[in-house]
């Protein structure tokens, strides 16, 4: 079992019929996914990429069986169309769209919330490159190509930096259980803490790396987890050491606006909670081979 | 998106803060008219600039006689202002905003921000005000006092009493307090800001709680559908740089290296500069093409970098996924024969179709530098301005 995704996982696209949704739609279906068909509201009852089309997610889930969902829907409506998912009983969410409002993403944690635990879906992303388990399932807009299956679990904030890693570990043979994008945003649906939790109950991944960036707690957070409940070991890059305070690096979260939020500061506090480092980012594949070769 | 220190005080005024009499001058004589407009006897004269601790930096000044206002506005106008927040090439004063003096009796601070660890919004206040807060969450944090705002329901009465008691408020302005915090929140929420500081709120002589500066940031990401917000935007305290970039669709922010850069991903970007500064350089910038670097965006880019002449050699790093390196090589040969490059280019490319796209640069017959990996590309950027600067000796 990897997380999240499998082979069978019945997947459906949010804003299905638009450019970009079609695009990757396309692409995830060629990848072997099981995409069973997608929303886009008004376009109920047409097929589209021989693939029902639904007006709403409730329908997707009653006709088609769907059970996971990825979001192409333009920001000023995906707050609204991931929370349409939850309410619907989808499992697991990728949020593609970049620039959603901090203040939307406030509202959807909210109301994710407020499912009791064992009903609530798990989101990842806003802002993300999405979700893949190699040789089984991509929830996502990555180039599957360069993931070869294998026991890492890779969680990271950034898109080509994540396929910078997967490729660099792919050159020295070394496969991935899962790689989870979970968004350069301020406010995400879950934390690399969340993704550690997960990696540490799923019996393929054996070393986790994590790859952070400059702004917000979640990496320390992170790394707090790891130590006090996690017995895999962790790899971590931290990304944005040139990074000058008070600026904002791309990325709607990668801003230095309080002490313990620069790449320095939070290798140094990975350091001292037993993560390995790697020093920089094209030592991440050596690093997590080094770690790996000890197991 | 940062607002002027008198947009702020506007919008918060319609929202029931509490702030001195005041309006915005151009010009000294504008200045002039604008202290006698308002009368009185002591007037404060302040440079509107995007940036805190304006007071160090010389930028407000109180003045005695419309004599002074006259000296004070013709001696901030057109200045560039330097504080710790701008950087050394500072901001330039273009408007002032006069204002009836205040008798103080006291200074606090307030301010509602976004706490990303708990994901909603905190207020923080102290009864000690008028210095910065992160000075004072050092020197003194236990003086600091946090309250988070459930999201659902919002701030409450007795969330906003219980500030105005740890701010030290009398017990007979506590209910102008609750109105003022609550001002301050609705305004937050309606207008999608992403933090709003007070500092110093002052309680005047006569008991009156009075927003003495004001400041708010605003969510980039809202501004579509905050369109009076996004009208108060000021071009001439940004970035030219930065502004042109994001009026091209790309992310840009300058720095003070010479090893320019053009990077698709933020994280791949700040990684390929965290990789230059390993190999002994220093980045001129951050640029994330983003995700479609069609050749059009690839020259804009290219444009946009070496438009600094402190550059002395160019890096790109692209990892094609959807991209193919065989479309981004093409658009490299094709900007660097349009610009007529004057400084050394390494190229880096990697991901889908690689071997079709350093085909495509090494028949090109152009000097452009090739690596295979992050580190040889940022170790051959490195040499080759090093080189440069050799040569210029």
């Amino acid at each position: 079992m990897s997380i999240f995704i499998d082979k069978s996982t019945r997947i459906i696209v949010q804003g299905f019929t638009g450019k970009i949704g079609s695009f990757h739609a396309q692409d995830m279906i060629n990848y072997g996914s099981n995409v069973v068909g997608g929303t886009t509201p008004g376009k109920g009852g047409q097929k589209h990429l021989d693939r029902p089309v639904f007006n709403t997610v409730k329908e997707a889930v009653e006709q088609a069986g769907a059970e996971a969902s990825i979001v192409f829907v333009p920001p000023a409506y995906a707050a609204d169309s991931i929370m349409e998912a939850a309410e619907a009983g989808i499992k697991y969410c990728v949020a593609i769209t970049d620039g959603i409002p901090t203040q939307d993403m406030m509202k959807v944690k909210i109301f994710l919330s407020r499912f009791p635990k064992e009903k609530r879906m798990v989101l990842t992303g806003p802002n993300c490159a999405g979700t893949i388990s190699p040789g089984k399932s991509m929830l996502g807009i990555m180039p599957g190509h360069i993931y070869i299956p294998g026991i890492v679990g890779i969680v990271g904030r950034s898109g080509t930096l994540g396929y910078e890693a997967a490729d660099q570990m792919k050159r020295l043979g070394i496969g991935i259980s899962t790689s989870v994008g979970i968004g350069g945003d301020p406010i995400n649906g879950s934390s690399h803490r969340d993704i550690f939790e997960k990696f540490e109950q799923d019996p393929e991944t054996k070393v986790v790396l994590m790859i952070g960036e400059i702004g917000g707690p979640q990496e320390v957070e992170a790394g707090l987890f790891a130590k006090e409940h996690m017995s895999k070991p962790v790899v971590a890059y931290i990304a944005g050491l040139t990074a000058p305070k008070g600026r904002r690096m791309g990325h709607a979260g990668a801003i230095i606006s309080s002490s313990g939020e620069s790449a320095a500061e939070k290798v140094e506090m990975l350091k001292e909670l037993g993560v390995t480092i790697a020093p920089t980012p094209s030592a991440m594949g050596e690093t997590v081979a080094q770690v790996l070769a000890k197991l | 998106m940062d607002i002027h220190e008198y947009q702020a005080k506007q919008l918060l005024a319609e929202y029931g803060v509490k702030i001195a009499e005041g309006g915005l001058a151009y010009s000294p004589e504008d200045a002039v008219q604008r202290s006698r407009e308002i009368g009185g006897h002591v007037w404060v004269v302040k440079a509107q600039i995007h940036s805190g601790a304006r007071g160090k930096a010389g930028g407000i000044k109180v003045c005695k006689t419309h004599d002074e206002v006259r000296a004070a506005a013709d001696a901030l106008l057109g200045k560039r202002l330097v504080t710790h927040q701008t950087g050394p090439a500072g901001k330039q004063c273009l408007r002032l905003y006069v204002e009836a003096g205040t008798e103080i009796a006291k200074e606090l601070y307030f301010s509602l921000l976004i706490d990303r660890a708990r994901e909603r919004i905190v207020m923080v206040g102290s009864a000690q005000g008028g210095m910065e807060i992160e000075e004072l969450a050092e020197t003194n944090p236990d003086a600091i006092k946090k309250i988070y705002i459930e999201p659902a329901v919002g701030l409450q009465d007795f969330q906003a009493r219980e500030m105005a008691f740890a701010l030290g408020v009398e017990v007979d302005q506590i209910q102008h307090a609750v109105k003022l915090i609550q001002g301050c929140y609705r305004a937050m929420r309606d207008l999608d800001a992403n933090m709003v500081e007070i500092n110093p709120l002052v309680i005047t002589g006569h008991g009156e709680l009075v927003a003495l500066d004001a400041k708010m940031g605003f969510d980039d990401n809202a501004l579509f559908r905050r369109q009076n917000i996004s009208e108060l935007r000021d071009k001439t305290q940004e970035d030219p740089r930065e502004m042109a970039a994001a009026d091209r669709g790309l992310s840009y922010v300058g720095l003070d290296g010479d090893i320019g850069c053009m990077i698709n991903g933020a994280g791949l970007a700040m990684a390929t500069m965290d990789m230059i500064k390993l190999a002994g350089g220093e980045p001129a910038n951050f640029l994330d093409v983003g995700g479609g670097a069609s050749p059009e965006r690839t020259e804009k880019a290219f444009r946009m970098v070496l438009a600094d002449k402190n550059v002395k050699a160019m890096l790109v790093n692209i990892f094609a996924g959807i991209n193919r390196c065989d479309w981004i090589a093409e658009g490299v040969v094709q900007a660097v024969k349009n610009i007529d490059m004057k400084v050394p280019l390494v190229v880096r490319l990697s991901g889908t179709n690689v071997e079709q796209g350093r085909k495509i640069i090494e028949d090109s017959g152009l000097p452009i530098i090739t690596a295979d990996t992050l580190a040889e590309a940022a170790d051959k950027a490195v040499q080759a301005r090093n080189q440069v600067v050799a040569a210029q000796g």
